[in-house]
């Protein structure tokens, strides 16, 4: 099938504008919840997918984004939605601008350390300092109107902005992606020694897509202040770096798809993992669960969950009847 | 600040960062010689210091031991852990991408927790230092420096010059360094180099778990003790330098100075000092401030 | 393939929840959010016990209705807990919540239950914002808020005649809250606080902190520590040897259910809190009987705070018969009403918190001892509340 990602795009849209109809308040929470996760998934998957950065600080933009978003509603209280949105992404992007100019100094394991480093930085800022009001989190005083009537306070209507927001990014991404800023990405990814010795300056194009990674991250952070209406440290905490990076292994790197298929993957298992029916006492310890599951994906499936029916396309058909081999030489694929 | 108060104050600071250099040396060991990152590495400290809290009842009841019967129990137990878990899971890691490490030992680190919350539970636990250390040096006329932690500070500096004298004055040490260097050769020269790698994890589990034994009485047995510790782990070695055991030392002590002083003169910035520390080495250094093998 | 995959996860979870919303029964549903792991476990574990205690107590039934318990562990985690509580509101459609320990959860569950008008019990989270700012015709608290135990303890320093203190606490909205109590009746009784020292929480590193008072020499130090924090503080505080020369004060959670690890290091501490070992009260003493038997060991000021949860929600439900969205008579019934508690008797103040009798206490062995009234009839100011 040639136009994999339009097809599993036209489903997937279809069963989200379908689902507030079919499911209840709990289920219509959780698919916010998720499609949230999955902006941010995406965020991830441009750096680490796309360009082989693999930062294990995104969690820092995401809680940026969202403080932003609660610091700025409390300071000027009836500001438009637009106005929210552009400073959570703006203040997010800044945040990755000064620590990519400094993490990307580094390469490998030092950057991965780095990010993780930083990232705790900012969470000891937001935690320890009056700028980010503690540890038990602040309060959004209200929520933004869209148009008219209609307010993101009402949840039908935030849950329309939110996949509409996920649908804006996909598409900016997407086309991102299929532009010459994009192929340079992948070449970098490759080898990033031959680039530069054909004369792309490589730090730069890194930097820019660390910062627009950072924004998308800043906006997936503005939705979650919006449906919580609380902010917390805990946001932009190593765990939640962790979490992110799973979601887009799990779903397998180098395709957008995979960041959203790799997010309700992991919202998935969460739930099954926390289900008292299915595990009883052991239903407290998920974590074992998801820490046993993570083990075993990255070590069984390291090309993620999308990587199964080309799996078994060649299991039943042989090596010839693999479509994995175009996927590889191209580099990336939404 | 008085000169009593300063004194007070670096011995905090020395003994603060004496133990991160235990912790770190191993984390910066495994990755210099076998190019694993270990994200598990902080578990190793907390699964020490929890040894130390399980253990000693039993010691104490079966072999009439005392504390420092828990603590060479502890670090041969946690050396042989170490060597199992060599054999059962990383020897797998090497050949695998740092991504694909980073993720399977943050798994790791969950499994570790869980287990941990199964088999003890999540209770905050005390460990009372061993009587003969429990009293404390007058140093002014109000305040007194507990011994124990003089201890701790000697107990670290003697490790460090027990793994000094080992790599620099031994066969074993030699090896180690040859494998670091260039594995493929070593081998040929007909040294076990996965033997090696069992043996240097070991060894890096088990200071690790030494260095949690050692401070539990003053640190306490809490969840999440892991964690805490191996970020600023990451960040010695981002400092010191991968590889790098001098680097690991010299970086140690600085965090512990800037943390320990840190916390005293700017209380609400205590946290992020560290980090700023690391952004200013980072933009004067980006490989850190000693190479690998050092 | 992936049109099926599709398919069959959005059928499952459909069926998932359509099951667990489908159970609508005359049992009373109470949703318990409590730390059932970490720092704060045993502390949940108590105020669960003093609950049930009180249920068993009535055959089973409270309001005419028997009782039926969904739990959820909040691992004392705010970040997660907008996430526990729409678990038990939307899915598992309690009738109400009761918890949690935490402050920072707490205040979470707070928001949710305002904007969804569900029944909310706080049985122990003393964030003053619960009964202030944040107050609301659904929201009760029969437990404290940071400020009364931090304000009586104020008043009882200064009656002591000591004029210079140093506070000691985690960084955190009880710590805070709790030290802003000690400040306001201490320095409107002509104390000064030289230096107000935190931690970051739950940071137990103190040993530069104790340096620093040492240098200071302060006549008190006013500590607001809880749980394993506490025992170690207290203890660290001994080995530096300041105990000898400043005398720590603190709210009673410096030495509740923390003596037995704390030893001789506490020995003749004087805190603040409406419960004590040694009260001369009838009710207490039947309690403590009832719950040492029902659960073999003995009863702390957490397990009072639940028992006295459950009463409350008696109260209310008995003026109602039984229904929970009758809010109004439910909120007249409580109000009205004088708590038989443990405690001594109380009355909800209307912002819905206690108005209680704050006891001095003094450490001896392992009990904290009763040693005076240092406040009675304490009421939070609520500042903020509309109520």
């Amino acid at each position: 099938m040639k136009n994999k990602p339009s097809f599993f795009f036209i489903l997937f849209f279809a069963f989200l504008l379908v689902m507030p109809f079919l499911g209840n308040d709990y289920s219509n929470d959780w698919v916010v919840k998720t499609i949230i996760f999955s902006i941010f998934a995406v965020s991830l998957e441009l750096l680490v997918g796309t360009t082989g950065l693999i930062c294990f600080g995104q969690a820092a933009f995401f809680g940026v984004g969202a403080y932003a978003t609660v610091l700025l509603t409390s300071q000027f209280p009836d500001s438009s939605v637009w106005f929210l949105v552009g400073s959570s992404i703006f203040s997010a992007a800044v945040l990755a601008l000064f620590i990519g100019a400094l993490s990307l100094r580094t390469k490998g394991v030092y950057f991965i350390m780095v990010t993780l480093a930083f990232a705790q930085m900012v969470y000891y800022v937001i935690h320890d300092t009056p700028l980010g009001g503690g540890t038990d989190g602040i309060y959004l005083s209200s929520k933004p109107m869209l148009f008219l009537d209609y307010g993101l306070s009402n949840s039908t209507v935030f849950y329309f902005f939110t996949v509409a927001c996920l649908f804006a990014s996909l598409v900016f991404l997407g086309v991102l992606l299929r532009s010459r800023f994009g192929h340079a990405l992948v070449g970098i990814r490759i080898n990033e020694n031959r680039m530069s010795a054909v004369g792309y300056d490589t730090y730069f194009y890194k930097l820019t897509v660390f910062v627009i990674s950072g924004g998308i991250a800043g906006l997936a952070g503005f939705l979650y202040a919006i449906k919580d209406g609380f902010v917390n440290p805990e946001l932009l905490s190593w765990h939640h770096s962790g979490a992110v990076l799973i979601m887009i292994i799990l779903g397998g790197l180098g395709h957008l798809r995979g960041a959203v298929i790799g997010a309700f993957a992991f919202a998935l298992l969460e739930e099954i993992f926390r289900s008292e029916a299915l595990f009883g006492p052991l239903s407290k310890h998920w974590h074992l669960g998801l820490g046993l599951a993570i083990i075993l994906c990255v070590a069984l499936l390291p090309k993620g969950l999308i990587s199964i029916p080309s799996q078994w396309r060649i299991r039943l058909m042989g090596p010839s009847g693999s479509a994995g081999v175009s996927e590889s030489i191209n580099g990336e694929k939404s | 600040m008085d000169y009593s108060t300063f004194l007070i104050q670096s011995l905090n600071a020395i003994q603060y960062g004496l133990l991160l250099f235990l912790v770190a040396s191993g984390l910066s060991l495994i990755f210099g010689i076998m190019g694993v990152i270990n994200l598990a590495h902080g578990s190793f400290y907390m699964i020490g210091a929890y040894l130390a809290f399980g253990l000693a009842p039993i010691v104490s009841d079966i072999f009439g031991g005392g504390f420092i019967a828990t603590l060479v129990f502890g670090v041969i137990a946690s050396a042989v852990f170490g060597y199992l878990l060599e054999w059962a899971f990383f020897s797998y890691l090497y050949t695998r991408d740092h991504l694909q490490q980073v993720l399977m030992t943050y798994g790791l680190i969950l499994v570790f927790e869980e287990i941990r919350s199964l088999l003890i539970g999540d209770e905050v636990h005390g460990v009372k230092p061993p009587t003969w250390l429990e009293g404390s040096i007058p140093l002014t006329d109000v305040m007194v420096y507990p011994t124990y932690r003089l201890f701790i500070s000697a107990m670290c500096i003697a490790l460090a010059i027990g793994m000094y004298l080992v790599f620099t004055k031994t066969k074993l040490g030699m090896m180690i360094r040859a494998g670091s260097v260039n594995r493929e050769m070593t081998q040929s020269l007909g040294i076990n180099i996965k033997f090696l790698y069992r043996v240097v994890f070991a060894a890096g589990v088990a200071i690790a778990a030494f260095a949690g034994m050692v401070a539990a009485p003053v640190s306490s047995v809490y969840p999440g003790m892991g964690g805490g510790i191996l970020i600023i782990c990451f960040v010695v070695v981002v400092i010191g330098g991968i590889g790098s055991i001098k680097g690991a030392l010299v970086a140690s002590l600085l965090i512990g100075f800037v943390d320990t002083f840190g916390k005293v003169a700017l209380p609400e910035a205590a946290g992020v000092l560290v980090y700023v520390l690391m952004a200013v080495i980072l933009l004067w250094k980006p490989n850190g401030l000693f190479k690998a093998g050092t | 393939m992936k049109f099926n995959q599709k398919k069959i996860l959005v059928a499952l979870t459909s069926l998932y929840v359509g099951i667990a919303s489908a159970q609508n029964t005359t049992k009373l549903k109470v949703g318990l959010m409590l730390p059932y792991s970490g720092t704060y476990a045993s502390l949940g574990n108590a105020i669960e016990n003093g609950f049930q205690l009180y249920v068993q107590e009535q055959g089973g039934k409270i309001g005419g209705r028997e009782i039926e318990f969904v739990k959820v562990d909040d691992e004392s985690e705010p970040s997660k807990a907008t996430d526990n509580i729409n678990k038990l509101i939307k899915r598992d459609n309690v009738d109400l919540v009761v918890g949690s320990v935490h402050s920072g959860v707490a205040m979470a569950m707070a928001k949710v239950a305002k904007d969804t008008g569900t029944l909310l019990i706080v049985p122990n989270a003393g964030a003053d914002a619960i009964t202030g700012a944040m107050c609301a015709k659904n929201i009760y608290r029969t437990s404290f808020t940071n400020w009364q135990p931090g304000y009586a303890m104020g008043e009882q320093a200064a009656k002591n005649g000591v004029k210079k203190v140093i506070t000691v606490t985690w960084k955190y909205a009880a710590g805070e809250e709790s030290v802003k109590g000690f400040k306001e009746a201490f320095t409107k009784n002509g104390g000064t606080i030289s230096k107000e020292l935190t931690v970051p929480f739950p940071n137990v590193e103190f040993q530069s902190l104790l340096t620093e008072i040492a240098a200071a020499k302060p006549d008190a130090v006013y500590a607001f520590f809880a749980g394993a924090g506490a025992v170690k503080f207290v203890k660290d505080y001994a080995a530096a040897g300041l105990n000898r020369s400043i005398p720590l004060y603190g709210p009673g959670f410096l030495t509740d259910g923390t003596l037995e690890a704390q030893g001789a290091a506490a020995n003749g501490m004087l805190t603040t809190l409406h419960y004590a070992d040694g009260l001369n009260n009838k009710r207490d003493a039947a309690f403590r009987l009832a719950y040492a038997k029902a659960y073999k060991m003995q009863p702390d000021v957490y397990a009072v705070q639940g028992y006295d949860a459950a009463q409350l929600l008696a109260i209310g439900l008995n003026a109602t018969k039984g229904d929970v969205s009758k809010k109004a008579e439910f909120e007249d019934a409580i109000l009205k009403a004088k708590i038989d508690s443990p405690r001594g008797t109380i009355t909800i103040s209307k912002a819905h918190n206690p108005i209680q009798d704050i006891y001095l206490r003094e450490v001896v062995g392992k009990e904290n001892k009763f040693k005076s009234v240092a406040s009675k009839s304490l009421a939070d100011p609520a500042r903020g509340c509309n109520l």
